[in-house]
Formats: structure tokens, C-alpha cells, sequence
């Protein structure tokens, strides 16, 4: 039997405005190299300045990870030739990481898995090659060169290829809740790979290491490190060796293969950067940073269940959507029973939504709007047919629930002898089906309701109308 | 006495009181340029038009009875290894021989909005690495007061065109000595500011952690004037300081009774050139005489600068100029089939054979194994030799020193020993590596060559630099410009 | 420390530049006469000595995450040797 041990690189792009030395914007979209300038096409005699949200979504990353941060750093340059390098060197950290010493914690098949974060360190993009084989050449944009990245690295902790697909779940839910990154893995600002090795079962050493790139889905990491586990057992096991290799991931075969051969490991020549300052992380700023980071995931959904008495299931889905959770707090709040509000807002609003393409945040019905129109129901003002037929328009108009129902006449009747009128009235017009009533088809009742539903224009409240009529229908036989 | 022979103040009064124009200034020195240049070879390119339209602007505003700044109408010179928007910047490289950059360095923009003309662009050692203008893929440049000898470097220049005329003032580089070693072999001023009171933004970088942009005037006031036109932060430099300490208001004729000025023995010892060490010990009474205290002091690593020197500098430039790969602009070698080949092509064929060795010397001192060995020990002893300045100046405000240990030497008689040719500026290392200011001015004539003195001042002293060398420099009066020798007419 | 032809051309395979035969030679020994001259280095002392980056200690020197105008596209593809469309054109790299 074999062990596994596997650690992750993974790489993000920050959503800062602009990029991390310069002021070009980071937006994507823009015609290719509309988006450059100098300093982050390397222009000789150009210089960095380095972004200070950059670095604060860098810290807030660290501290969300439970890392160390360094109270002094700096940053230093990596030396290495590649055309979408424009320096010649990418400016990144090297031994002082703004945060090491961390760890994520995450469930895996209803197990607590813990894998600790080596380090998380600030540097910058490069540029993007587009390979055209055909005419032999490669065409290069600078729009993401300079764009802020994270590099953070696990210790050697994940054992299968799930836990490395659960880790990077729980990563990136981290990630966008603290709001550092929107890590689209399919849009390349986030960025896997994988180091892995296997080992005899109970032996201390771990084999050679291989690294695997180019992993372009979710899936396309737990598939790769499938297949690699796979193949490294396959050859340990027939006794042959492990080569030290970087191996990339083939997303349309399914298979990894070698890139490069790791004997001539690349020397980058890592130095200080001299064009930057040394960078002092005090515990004012580090405060300032760690009170900007919300409640996470994981504690969310723990106090959803123990406090609002939520299910798991719905916690979990109330917190995979960090705007909707915000949403549903706002409410909740407002003293709206949360088991109520959850059941709604993860049908019923998240219908509408999804119908009108919208996201949570341009809802017009805000809190205190979905507040009201969770007490009309509750308090049985209006009925909950009625609440969703109407629920498309109030997202849309953010007129208040109350004077919606009021100005359209929607609220409930539950006047016993107004309903009486329409129940003695629909027996009266609908002598075929009373008769089929009385023959003992009990569907006539459905239908008697709808009638009188009908005569009410829908305001009657049901379960009255079924008492009243089932009263006089059955007093008739006697 | 010829306009081109007027220095800044004399022109900025002429303007001032009409008695010509800053176009004619403009033309005297063009003029100047055409007549001197053939034998000279300062610069690399000549910005007539634009010289002459940023001269007019000078003129209007004159007309319109506007202020002039004292540099406004005053012709500069550029090393070409500043940025300069739509003006090809070269740095005497083949690398960049037909770049033109689409921005201006910070230094070059503050001397325009001060008004100052910019003739052109100077010759240096390519990407600033030289002491001799040797090195320039293009041509070597000449000393005015020897056309068979160099003028110094790798601001050569920029030296040559303000020692000759051509220019009033010129902006220079230091690294380890760019600007006060051809200073010195031009009998000019040349000044070095404190590490980050000028910006970098624009200066190609040569070794990021030492370049400083500085000037070149023939008088210590037009200098003063011109540094005070450079300093002052820059938001895109990052290493460029915020409120310096340097009081431009003081008056520069301050003198220098009871200054107390050092003279450390290590810049006396062997290697020096006796008539230079005897130049400079002259000038070292005269500073006594106007009433300094002298004395001897010691800096003890002094001997170590130089190697420190070249493991920190190439190590830098190794990196800075992994950028020129043929791959957004520049030149770019023919035939490759491959990146990997275009880009080893096209830096083997752009690069000339001096900064191919610093390359390799500063990718070597950084390679993996070698590190410590190399550069860790340099950032080390860099710590000691400016803890030796340090102590220094808690017991003297100023050093003396010479700034060569040589005069100019002849076109030829170094290329070919590289360490030889790293002994011209064992004089100047130091400071750079210590980030402090010195500045060198002429302090007389060995066989009609001139020696540089130099003066060396905590940082941010610069303004007690410039009032001692003022001091200097009225006492002895000097000639400025040199007489031609080698058939050059002084038109 | 003597620098072997063969470490010279390990060094500039590193530098990306490509040297004949006759330069490794020449290199090998002028760098060699240079790091012959920097063991004098060795003889100092510096166990104890903190190293030095920068001359002057700035710290914390950033900048707002603001959005400055960048080159238009027109300037940076005028910058370079080779174009096709919007994109700067070199030579096929190979992946790795
Ligand atoms: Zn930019």
C-alpha cells in the first residue's frame, strides 16, 4: 500500500483597481496592450510603486488563513527569461513572506480536515503568449502583466485528490469572502498546481516529488491528481522509479505528461529588490486589516445552525452565496423568524433572481422590504400563493410589500361570513359537481374550492373556504 | 567674451537685461556644437528644433514679461540614459540605438518646466559602464584639453560638452563615479547627490541600489543652481526621499571658517599619482588658509570599495538589463527560429563586450552556491564601509580627497585590462556604496591636464559641499574652459 | 577562485548570452583575475554585520490603488520589433 502526500501552489489574481506597481487598470476585457505603461511593459528607466490595497488584500489573505504576518518584509526579484516577462524578472518575495504558519480547515465527507498554509506572499503577473502553431509564432499581450498576484503554498498535507478538490473549495469560498480575489479558475485568476509524491505506507520518506501545471478546472485537479497517483503507484509497484519531473496536466486526454525534467533546477538568483522600500506591517494596520475581514464560511455556517436553528443543508447554501448570506442576516435581524426567511429566500427569491439574471445585491426589495412581506404571510395578512405571485414584482418595483397588497386589494379574507357568500354561492351555480360531491367523488371538494377561490379573486383563505364548505355541504345531507 | 562661454548666471542676466536672446543662446551653442563636435564626439544626437522651440517659449515668455527661473534659456546637455518622450535614448548601445521612448525621466522634465534648452543627447560607456566613454557602441569621446586622451566616464559626454562649451550645464549618472571622474578629467564640476534626493524615474537603470542623476556646470553656483532644479521627490521612484533636509536657502558664499574638513590617509596611499596627490594636498591648504580645521582621519575598509563595488554593481545590472531581450523594443537579432534563441541572439549581438562581463560577473555572484560567498558578503562589507564614513563625520563635517587617482589617460591604454580600467574610480566607490554626496571640482594641472578634487559630505550636506567648493574655487579662480589643443579653434 | 571556460558558458547560458569559443576563453580568465582580486574580501570579519541593501532606510513607501491613463496601444506596439494585430509577434516559444 501507498501513502500520498500532496501540497498545492496556488496562485491568485487580487481584485485590486489598478495593478500592483503601476496605475494601468486591471480590468479584463480591454483590447490587447491597451492596458500598459512603462513600468509594467519594462520599459528601461521605469520604476514600481508598490499598491497598498495589494498589500492589505495580501495581509487580509494571511490573517484568513490563520497565517503569521511578517511585521517587517520586503520583496525581491526573481530572475528568469520567459517573453511574457518583461523585466527579466518578476518581483515577487522570497524569504520574508507577508504571511507563513497558517492553516485551513474544511470538511471532507463529514470529516474535519486541517492542512497547513506554508506561506502566502505578494508578486506580480505576467503576461499572457497565445501559441500559434501554424504560422510558427507567439503573439504576446501585456494587459496582465503586473497584475497582483498571491502565491499561497500548502505543507505537504492533503492525502487524495478529494481533499486537494476540497481544499481548493474552501480556499477560494475564503477567498471571495474576504473579497481579495473572484478566483475563476476558468478566467485564470486562479491558478493550481500541484507538488505530489507517494511513499510506501509507514515509510518516513517521502518519493521524489513531481510538479503538475496547467490544471485548468476544479475537476481537472482531482482527475489529474487521480491519474498521477495512479500512475506513480503503477511504477513504484512493477519497481521502477519516480523521475523528479514537471508534468502538465492534458485537459482533452486526460492525462498528465512531462514538461520538463527537473534535474537542471532553475536558479532564479532571488535578491533584494533595490527599486522598493522595505515594507513595516505595524499592529495598527494589521488591525485595521483583520476588522475588515467579515465572519468566514466555516463559523457562519456553524452559527446559522447552532443559533438560528437553520438546517445544515440550508446554512451551507445560505453561506456558498456570501451577498445572499449578508441578505438573509439583514432579515433575520428585523426579527423574521430565520427558518422561514431561509426557506424563502433559497426558493422563492432565489427563483426570481435566477429568472431575471439578477444578483442579490441589485435586488430592489432590500431587507427591511422582504422583512414586511415575511410578516404579511406569517401573520396569515395575505396567503403564501399570493406572496409569490407577487414576489416578481416587488423585486423589481422595491415598493413596499404592505401598500402593494393594500393598493391591489390582495390581503386575505378571513371574514367568515363574506366567505360564506361565495361558498353558498359557488353550491348554487354548481349543481353538477355538488351532486358528484355527494355521490362521494371527493376530488368535488378541490374543485368546489377553486370556485370559490375563483368568486373571491383568489382572496378567500383556503383553509376556511374548505371548512365552510365541507359545514354546508354536509349539513344539506343531512 | 562668446556666449558659449558665458556660464548660467551671466546668461540668465543677459536675458534678463536683453542683451540677447535665449535663441541666440540657443544658437551659439548649436553653433558651438557643429564647430567643436567632429573632434569631440560628446554627443549622440543633437535636438536642434526642438532646442530652438523650447528657446522661443523662453523668449515669449520673456516678452510677456513673465519671471525667469535661472535655469530658463540656459542650454543642458542629457547623458542619452534618460528617457527622453519622441528623442531616441540610446545609452551608447546597439541594444537601443533606434529606441524612442514614450516618456521623459523625471530629471529632464523638471530641467524643461525650469525652462532650461536641451541641445541633446551625450555619449557614454555603454549602459553607463566605463570610466573612459570607450565603451559606447558608437564612438569614444574626446578630452578637450588632450584629443588623445579620454574623457573620463561613462558620463564623458556629458563632461566634455559642458567643459568644452557646447553646453552650459549636462546631466550625468553616478554609479561609482560617472559623474566626479569625468568631472575631474574635464576640470569641471560634477556633483553627486545623497542616494534618492534625485529621482531615478527614467535613468536607465545600471545598479539601481547606487545611480544617482547628478550635474556637470563649470562653476560651483550654476551647479548648485541646477541641483536644486533635480532634487525633490518623486512619486514614481519609490527609493526617492520625501522632504530632504537640504536648506537650498543658504547663501553659497557662506565660507568655510572653522569647517572641519578630513583628509583620510587611505586615499593618499600607493597607486596614487604622485602629481595628483601633490595637486590635491595644494588645494587641501588653501582650505586651510580660508580658515578650516584639517585634519587627518582614517576609512579603514576603503581598500575594499572596490570589490564591493563590483559584486553589488554587476550583480544589479545583471538583473536590470535582462530586460533588453529583443522581444517589446530594442533590437532584436535576425533568424531565430525559437524564443529562447531570439532572446540570447538578439542580447549577444546588442551588447558589447563590457557589459556582457559585468553581466556575466553579476549573474555569477548571484548563482545559486555563490550567493553568500559573493553578494551577501558585499551587502556586508557595504555595511562597514559606510559605518567608516559614519564615524568619520561625528568627527569632521567634510572629506577630501582627489577624485582619480590619475589624470586622463590615453584613448586605448586600458581596454584591454579590465581592472586597470576599475582602478580610475577607486577613489569614488565608496560613496556610492555609502549613498552620500560628493561633488568633484578642478583643483589645478598636471602637464596641462586637469585634477579633480573631491569633497565628500554626510547625507544631505550637499549644501556645505557646494559653500566649500565655492570657497574654493573664488580663492583659486581657475580657467573654465580649456585651450584646444589638436587644431580645434576656439570660434 | 579560477572560472573554468565550461563555468563560463554555464554562466551565460544563465545570462542568455551566447559566447564563442574564443570569448569563453577570454571571460574565463579576466573574470577570473576579478574574483581572484574580490578574495581580498574574505579576509575581513562579518559574522556579525548586518547587510546593507540600501544606503537610506525608507520604509512603507505605496502608493492608492488608483487608475492612472496607461500608453495608448498604438505606443506600445510601435515600441516593438514585430507585430500581428494588436498583439507583439515573436518566434513560437515552446511551452515549458
Ligand atoms: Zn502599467
Amino acid at each position: 500500500m501507498y501513502e500520498t502526500a500532496i501540497g498545492m501552489e496556488v496562485h491568485l489574481e487580487l481584485c485590486t483597481r489598478s495593478k500592483v506597481f503601476c496605475g494601468c487598470s486591471t480590468n479584463y476585457g480591454g483590447a490587447p496592450n491597451s492596458q500598459a505603461c512603462p513600468v509594467c511593459l519594462g520599459l528601461p528607466g521605469s520604476l514600481p510603486v508598490l499598491n497598498k490595497r495589494a498589500v492589505e488584500f495580501a495581509i487580509k489573505a494571511s490573517l484568513a488563513l490563520n497565517c503569521e504576518v511578517a511585521p517587517e518584509t520586503k520583496f525581491d526579484r526573481k530572475n528568469y527569461f520567459y517573453p511574457d516577462l518583461v523585466k527579466g524578472y518578476q518581483i515577487s518575495q522570497y524569504d520574508k513572506p507577508i504571511g507563513r504558519n497558517g492553516y485551513i480547515e474544511f470538511e471532507v465527507e463529514g470529516v474535519t480536515r486541517r492542512v497547513g498554509i506554508r506561506r502566502v506572499h505578494l508578486e506580480e503577473d505576467t503576461g499572457k503568449s497565445f501559441h500559434d502553431v501554424a504560422a510558427e509564432r507567439t503573439y504576446l499581450d501585456f494587459n496582465r502583466s503586473g497584475v497582483p498576484l498571491i502565491e499561497i503554498v500548502t505543507e505537504p498535507d492533503i492525502r487524495s485528490s478529494a481533499e486537494a478538490k476540497s481544499y481548493l473549495e474552501a480556499l477560494r469560498e475564503i477567498m471571495e469572502y474576504i473579497e481579495v480575489s473572484d478566483c475563476r479558475i476558468e478566467e485564470g485568476s486562479m491558478r493550481c498546481e500541484a507538488n505530489i509524491s507517494i511513499r510506501p505506507t509507514g515509510s518516513s520518506d517521502y518519493g521524489i516529488l513531481n510538479e503538475i501545471k496547467n490544471i485548468g478546472s476544479l475537476r481537472g485537479v482531482q482527475r489529474a491528481l487521480e491519474y498521477e497517483i495512479k500512475r506513480q503507484t503503477e511504477l513504484v509497484s512493477s519497481g521502477g522509479i519516480v523521475l523528479r519531473q514537471t508534468r502538465r496536466w492534458n485537459e482533452s486526454e486526460l492525462k498528465t505528461e512531462v514538461m520538463r525534467t527537473k534535474e537542471e533546477a532553475h536558479d532564479y538568483r532571488y535578491f533584494p529588490e533595490p527599486d522598493l522600500v522595505q515594507l513595516v506591517i505595524d499592529n495598527s494596520w494589521l488591525n485595521k486589516c483583520r476588522s475588515e475581514i467579515p465572519e468566514l464560511p466555516r463559523a457562519r455556517r456553524e452559527r446559522y445552525v447552532r443559533e438560528l436553528g437553520i438546517t445544515p443543508y440550508d446554512a451551507e447554501e445560505l453561506v456558498a452565496d456570501r451577498a445572499l448570506a449578508q441578505y438573509f442576516e439583514g432579515v433575520a435581524r428585523l426579527g423574521t423568524e430565520p427558518k422561514l426567511a431561509a426557506n424563502w429566500l433559497l426558493s422563492d427569491l432565489r427563483r426570481e433572481l435566477n429568472q431575471a439574471s439578477l444578483a442579490i445585491e441589485q435586488v430592489k426589495l432590500r431587507e427591511a422590504g422582504f422583512s414586511e412581506l415575511m410578516v404579511l404571510v406569517s401573520s396569515g395578512a395575505i396567503g403564501s400563493k399570493t406572496a409569490k405571485d407577487i414576489l416578481g414584482e416587488l423585486v423589481h418595483s422595491g415598493v413596499s410589500p404592505a401598500a402593494y397588497v393594500k393598493e391591489k386589494g390582495l390581503a386575505q379574507l378571513s371574514d367568515t361570513s363574506e366567505i360564506e357568500k361565495f361558498v353558498e354561492q359557488a353550491i348554487a351555480d354548481s349543481p353538477k359537481i355538488v351532486a358528484d360531491y355527494r355521490v362521494g367523488k371527493e376530488r368535488a371538494l378541490t374543485a368546489l374550492v377553486g370556485v370559490v377561490m375563483k368568486l373571491s379573486r383568489g382572496k378567500a383563505k383556503p383553509e376556511l373556504v374548505n371548512d365552510l364548505l365541507t359545514q354546508k355541504l354536509n349539513k344539506g345531507r343531512l | 567674451m562668446k556666449i558659449y562661454e558665458l556660464n548660467a548666471s551671466e546668461i540668465h542676466k543677459g536675458l534678463r537685461h536683453k542683451d540677447f536672446s535665449a535663441r541666440e543662446v540657443a544658437q551659439a551653442h548649436l553653433y558651438r556644437i557643429e564647430q567643436t563636435d567632429k573632434d569631440l564626439k560628446a554627443f549622440v544626437t543633437v535636438t536642434t528644433e526642438q532646442a530652438l522651440r523650447a528657446a522661443d517659449a523662453v523668449d515669449a515668455k520673456m516678452s510677456r514679461g513673465e519671471e525667469l527661473h535661472p535655469l530658463s534659456g540656459i542650454p543642458v546637455a542629457v547623458k542619452d540614459n534618460m528617457c527622453t518622450t519622441g528623442v531616441k535614448t540610446t545609452c551608447s548601445s546597439k541594444m537601443l540605438e533606434s529606441f524612442v521612448p514614450p516618456y521623459t525621466a523625471t530629471v529632464v522634465n523638471k530641467l524643461e518646466q525650469a525652462g532650461a534648452v536641451v541641445l541633446g543627447k551625450t555619449n557614454l560607456d555603454e549602459f553607463a559602464m566605463g570610466s573612459s566613454t570607450e565603451n559606447s557602441a558608437f564612438f569614444t569621446t574626446r578630452n578637450p584639453y588632450d584629443l588623445e586622451r579620454v574623457p573620463g566616464g561613462s558620463s564623458g559626454g556629458s563632461a566634455v560638452a559642458v567643459a568644452a562649451g557646447q553646453a552650459v550645464i549636462a546631466l550625468g549618472s553616478d554609479t561609482g563615479g560617472s559623474i566626479r571622474q569625468p568631472a575631474a578629467f574635464c576640470g569641471i564640476v560634477g556633483v553627486k547627490p545623497t542616494y534618492s534626493l534625485v529621482s531615478r524615474y527614467g535613468l536607465v537603470a545600471f545598479a539601481s541600489s547606487l545611480d544617482q542623476v547628478g550635474p556637470f556646470a563649470r562653476t560651483v553656483s550654476d551647479a548648485a543652481w541646477a541641483l536644486e532644479a533635480l532634487a525633490g521627490h518623486d512619486p514614481l521612484d519609490s527609493t526617492s526621499v520625501p522632504n530632504a533636509p537640504v536648506d537650498w536657502s543658504q547663501p553659497l558664499d557662506k565660507g568655510i571658517r572653522g569647517l572641519k574638513v578630513g583628509v583620510p590617509r587611505e586615499y593618499f596611499a600607493d597607486g596614487m599619482e604622485p602629481a595628483v596627490v601633490k595637486s590635491v594636498r595644494e588645494a587641501i591648504k588653501v582650505f586651510e588658509c580660508l580658515g578650516a580645521e584639517i585634519s587627518e582621519i582614517s576609512l579603514p575598509h576603503t581598500s575594499y570599495a572596490l570589490p564591493t563595488y563590483y559584486i553589488i554593481a554587476p550583480a544589479e545590472a545583471s538583473s536590470n538589463l535582462a530586460r533588453f531581450d529583443g522581444v517589446r523594443y530594442g533590437f532584436r537579432a535576425e533568424g531565430a527560429t525559437n524564443q529562447e534563441e531570439l532572446i540570447s541572439l538578439s542580447r549577444s549581438q546588442g551588447f558589447g563586450p563590457e557589459v556582457k562581463r559585468r553581466i556575466m560577473l553579476g549573474t555569477y555572484a548571484l548563482s545559486n552556491g555563490y550567493y553568500d560567498a559573493y553578494y551577501g558578503k558585499a551587502q556586508k562589507v557595504r555595511s562597514l564601509i559606510k559605518q567608516d564614513f559614519d564615524n568619520a563625520f561625528s568627527q569632521v563635517d567634510i572629506i577630501l580627497s582627489p577624485t582619480s587617482p590619475t589624470t586622463a589617460f590615453k584613448v586605448g591604454a586600458r581596454v584591454n585590462d579590465p581592472l586597470s580600467m576599475y582602478m580610475a574610480d577607486l577613489c569614488t566607490f565608496a560613496v556610492n556604496l555609502a549613498g552620500i554626496p560628493a561633488l568633484s571640482l578642478n583643483c589645478g594641472f598636471v602637464e596641462g591636464l586637469p585634477v579633480g578634487l573631491q569633497l565628500m559630505g554626510k547625507a544631505f550636506s550637499e549644501m556645505m559641499l557646494l559653500q566649500a567648493a565655492f570657497a574654493y574655487e573664488q580663492t583659486v579662480k581657475l580657467p573654465q574652459l580649456p585651450v584646444f589643443k589638436g587644431g580645434l579653434p576656439n570660434v | 577562485m579560477r572560472l573554468t571556460p565550461e563555468q563560463v558558458q554555464k554562466v551565460a547560458e544563465l545570462a542568455r548570452l551566447q559566447l564563442s569559443l574564443d570569448e569563453r576563453e577570454r571571460y574565463a580568465e579576466q573574470l577570473s583575475a576579478v574574483l581572484g582580486y574580490f578574495n581580498m574580501l574574505n579576509s575581513l570579519d562579518t559574522v556579525n554585520v548586518s547587510p546593507t541593501s540600501h544606503a537610506l532606510m525608507l520604509k512603507n513607501v505605496l502608493r492608492e490603488d488608483q487608475v492612472r491613463p496607461s500608453l495608448s496601444q498604438q505606443q506600445v506596439m510601435s515600441l516593438a520589433p514585430e507585430l500581428s494585430g494588436e498583439l507583439v509577434a515573436i518566434p513560437r516559444t515552446f511551452e515549458g
